[in-house]
């Protein structure tokens, strides 16, 4: 593999012979192939090229994957225990996924909620839909998971409904002899003024390597409120990149939370399009990292219509030799007046070796909106902690006390009582325990 | 009590304090003034155990104890409260859990059983009315957005739930309206015993008709050059601090 090259060409090579282009409905076949011609064309991002300067996930992918195959789907997964208790205490309506496919036997579907389909299912509108929002083109990691996913999950709230109950989407993984790449493929669309809550998990059977590439895209209508929380919690050999695209309508609101805790590297694309007035997208995320431990967000929100507003809060933690990236990307169009933007980006580096690399990216053609965005990056407080000390507390909780409000600024952002507890609970062990 | 001799402390290989000595026994008051950057700042944090501060030469100790070997926690522990010139503040830690945590780390270095919620409300509560602060301000995050008089009240009122046998008040006077100078002045004074000592760093003699101190010294370039009674205060508030530059240039030649 040449660095010199912005594009990888082989690994692009690779996956594709992995993969026989599946038949289905003409669409899929289509747009399989413009994935194809896009890896053929362009490749995997080498840190020549800007957008993936930072994290080399293309040479971490062929250096440790083998085998560029999917593994077959797990048996016997409603025996798996792990996560039990959480599922149980957020007791929501559950979608899983086996090795990326939808798993619709144990999959709840309560007659008249909302609807789920497999993509080979859908009729020829909705079908239609599928990859207009995350488009091949626009990552090649986009390109690869539309090539090589074999079934994907179309999820529609109706107009009107108002779930009460969350949707938590579990995806299990385990790589086999059969491969170690997992492709899971996600539309939801959220009909006009309905309401729902998302909550995306993934376990991962073993700690064995496996590489997970998804694509979700989320159509929110006309006054629906969606709020989508996503934790990452792997191994240290898990690699992910995932691409979540959003078309957000008039005075509809998606909120986006994303928890990092663990993984060996992570790449999150999250693109968000205000596309009308009124309309309102939120972006929080944070990530705790150690060991060496890559986690980079790319952020992307484009304000087209007047009155839209979006808020940005990215915070993390970093120990040991792990590094975060952080890419704001906020555009204003030139008739968007009056379009409220904040961003901001707040890293804590417990260690000399741990990196951050944060970039705001404002681009804005309007002349009369709010906009503001900041970054910092620094070590924990020694004033703080000192004063803390200084009334009786030891070093170690005065620390674990100040990392934890950092990070709560974005739990908070959490409203399902007992997932929120849950990640709380994650993140007081791991800021009691390694730091 | 307290016991300091010849202390000399540098920050990033500057002498700050050249040769502190100060004797302070149980249920006394000991007042500290001089100029600005004379080093009392600096005192009250070398001896509250600030780690930029380096302990250049000299000793302190207390209650038989050498309290430069502690940690600045288990110089809290011991009974030393510090009340900070400019309380810091804390975003995101609220001031319950905080002192919560702060009061039951303190009881289980002396070996007491830890506050239940009911109890340590119950302490908030009596304290409270102390210093006569208000609930919502500790329902806060500590000390943020709080005023400046508002930061000194919390610094009082934490010195009242941890009831420390040597209490340093640094400029705990400076911003505060008459008012609330009487009610940090009560406080203080209702906390006193004769078991506990009381330094209390100040520009103003104002203070002093409220917390009376029984000595006064002076501290100019990292030294006491001047000790007195009440009386001292009272002669710098009107003559300021020149004639003891010259009596110190004085002395030198
Ligand atoms: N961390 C530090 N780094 C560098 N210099 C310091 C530091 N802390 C204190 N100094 C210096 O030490 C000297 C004494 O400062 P200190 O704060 O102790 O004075 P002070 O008597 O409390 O003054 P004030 O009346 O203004 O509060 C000053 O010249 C100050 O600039
Ligand atoms: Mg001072």
């Amino acid at each position: 593999m040449t660095l010199s090259l912005k594009k990888d060409h082989k690994l692009a090579d690779l996956f594709l012979q992995a993969k026989p282009e599946s038949a289905g409905p003409k669409f899929f076949s289509d747009l399989k192939s413009k994935a194809r011609l896009v890896l053929e064309e362009v490749g995997f991002p080498t840190v020549k090229a800007e957008e993936y300067k930072y994290t080399n996930i293309s040479k971490k992918i062929a250096d440790s994957i083998e085998n560029p195959g999917s593994p077959s789907p797990i048996s016997n997964l409603e025996k798996v225990e792990a996560l039990r208790d959480l599922l149980d205490s957020i007791d929501g309506y559950q979608i899983i996924t086996n090795n990326g496919i939808p798993e619709e036997a144990l999959s709840d579907s309560p007659e008249g909620l909302f609807g789920l389909h497999h993509f080979t299912d859908l009729d020829a509108s909705a079908i239609q839909e599928i990859g207009q929002i995350e488009k091949p083109e626009n990552d090649a990691f986009s390109a690869l998971n539309t090539f090589s996913f074999s079934q994907g999950l179309r999820i529609d709230i109706p107009d009107g409904k108002i779930l009460k109950k969350p949707l938590v989407m579990v995806h299990y993984v385990r790589a086999d002899e059969n491969g170690a790449c997992v492709y899971p493929r996600i539309f939801i669309n959220a009909g006009k003024n309905s309401q729902a809550s998302v909550i995306e998990l993934t376990v991962f059977l073993n700690d064995e390597t496996v590489f997970v590439n998804s694509v979700s895209e989320w159509a929110v209508a006309e006054n629906a409120h969606i709020r989508h929380y996503k934790l990452q919690d792997g191994n240290k050999n898990t690699l992910e990149v995932h691409n979540t695209g959003a078309n957000i309508h008039k005075d509809a609101t998606l909120t986006s939370v994303v928890l990092s805790l663990e993984a060996g590297m992570i790449r999150n694309n999250l693109s968000i399009d205000l596309n009308a007035s009124n309309c309102e997208g939120n972006m929080y995320g944070l990530y705790l990292l150690n060991g060496k431990t890559h986690v980079d967000n790319h952020t992307n929100v484009d304000h087209t219509q007047p009155h839209s507003q979006s808020n940005e809060l990215y915070k993390g933690i970093l120990a040991d030799h792990s590094r975060g990236v952080f890419n704001g990307k906020i555009f204003v169009r030139q008739i968007a007046q009056k379009t409220n933007a904040f961003q901001q980006n707040n890293n804590i580096l417990l260690s000399e070796d741990a990196t951050v690399n944060t970039k705001p990216q404002l681009e804005i053609w309007a002349d009369d909106v709010k906009c503001s965005h900041g970054c910092t990056t620094g070590q924990l407080d020694e004033e703080a902690l000192f004063y803390m000390r200084a009334r009786g507390m030891s070093k170690e909780s005065a620390r674990a006390l100040l990392l934890y409000a950092f990070a709560g600024e974005v739990l908070e952002k959490i409203s399902i009582e007992p997932f929120k507890k849950y990640c709380e609970k994650l993140v007081h062990e791991r800021l009691g325990g390694s730091y | 009590m307290l016991s300091i001799k010849n202390l000399h402390a540098s920050v990033e290989g500057t002498a700050i304090l050249n040769g502190i000595n100060l004797e302070i026994k149980p249920g006394e008051v000991h007042a500290i003034m001089g100029p600005n950057g004379s080093g009392k700042s600096t005192l009250a944090s070398v001896l509250a155990g600030r780690e930029e501060y380096e302990v250049t030469a000299g000793e302190v100790t207390f209650k038989g104890k050498d309290l430069l070997d502690l940690s600045p926690e288990d110089r809290a522990r011991e009974g030393v409260f510090l009340a900070f010139q400019y309380p810091v503040e804390i975003p995101g830690v609220s001031s319950t859990n905080f002192l919560r945590t702060a009061v039951n780390q303190v009881r289980e270095y002396r070996g007491q059983e830890p506050l239940d919620a009911v109890k340590f409300l119950s302490l908030m509560k009596e304290k409270m009315k102390l210093v006569e602060i208000d609930q919502k301000l500790l329902s806060r995050a500590l000390n943020e957005g709080f005023s400046g008089g508002e930061k000194k009240k919390n610094e009082i009122f934490q010195m009242a739930v941890l009831e420390p046998t040597l209490s340093i008040l640094d400029e705990t006077d400076s911003g505060l309206d008459i008012d609330a100078l009487k009610v940090v002045a009560n406080g203080v004074n209702q906390l006193k015993s004769k078991d506990n000592a009381t330094i209390v760093v100040t520009h103003y003699q104002r203070l002093l008709d409220y917390i009376v101190p029984d000595y006064v010294h002076v501290l100019f370039n990292g030294r006491i050059v001047k000790s007195g009674t009440k009386a001292l205060a009272l002669e710098l508030e009107e003559k300021g601090y020149d004639w003891i530059k010259d009596e110190v240039a004085g002395t030198a030649v």
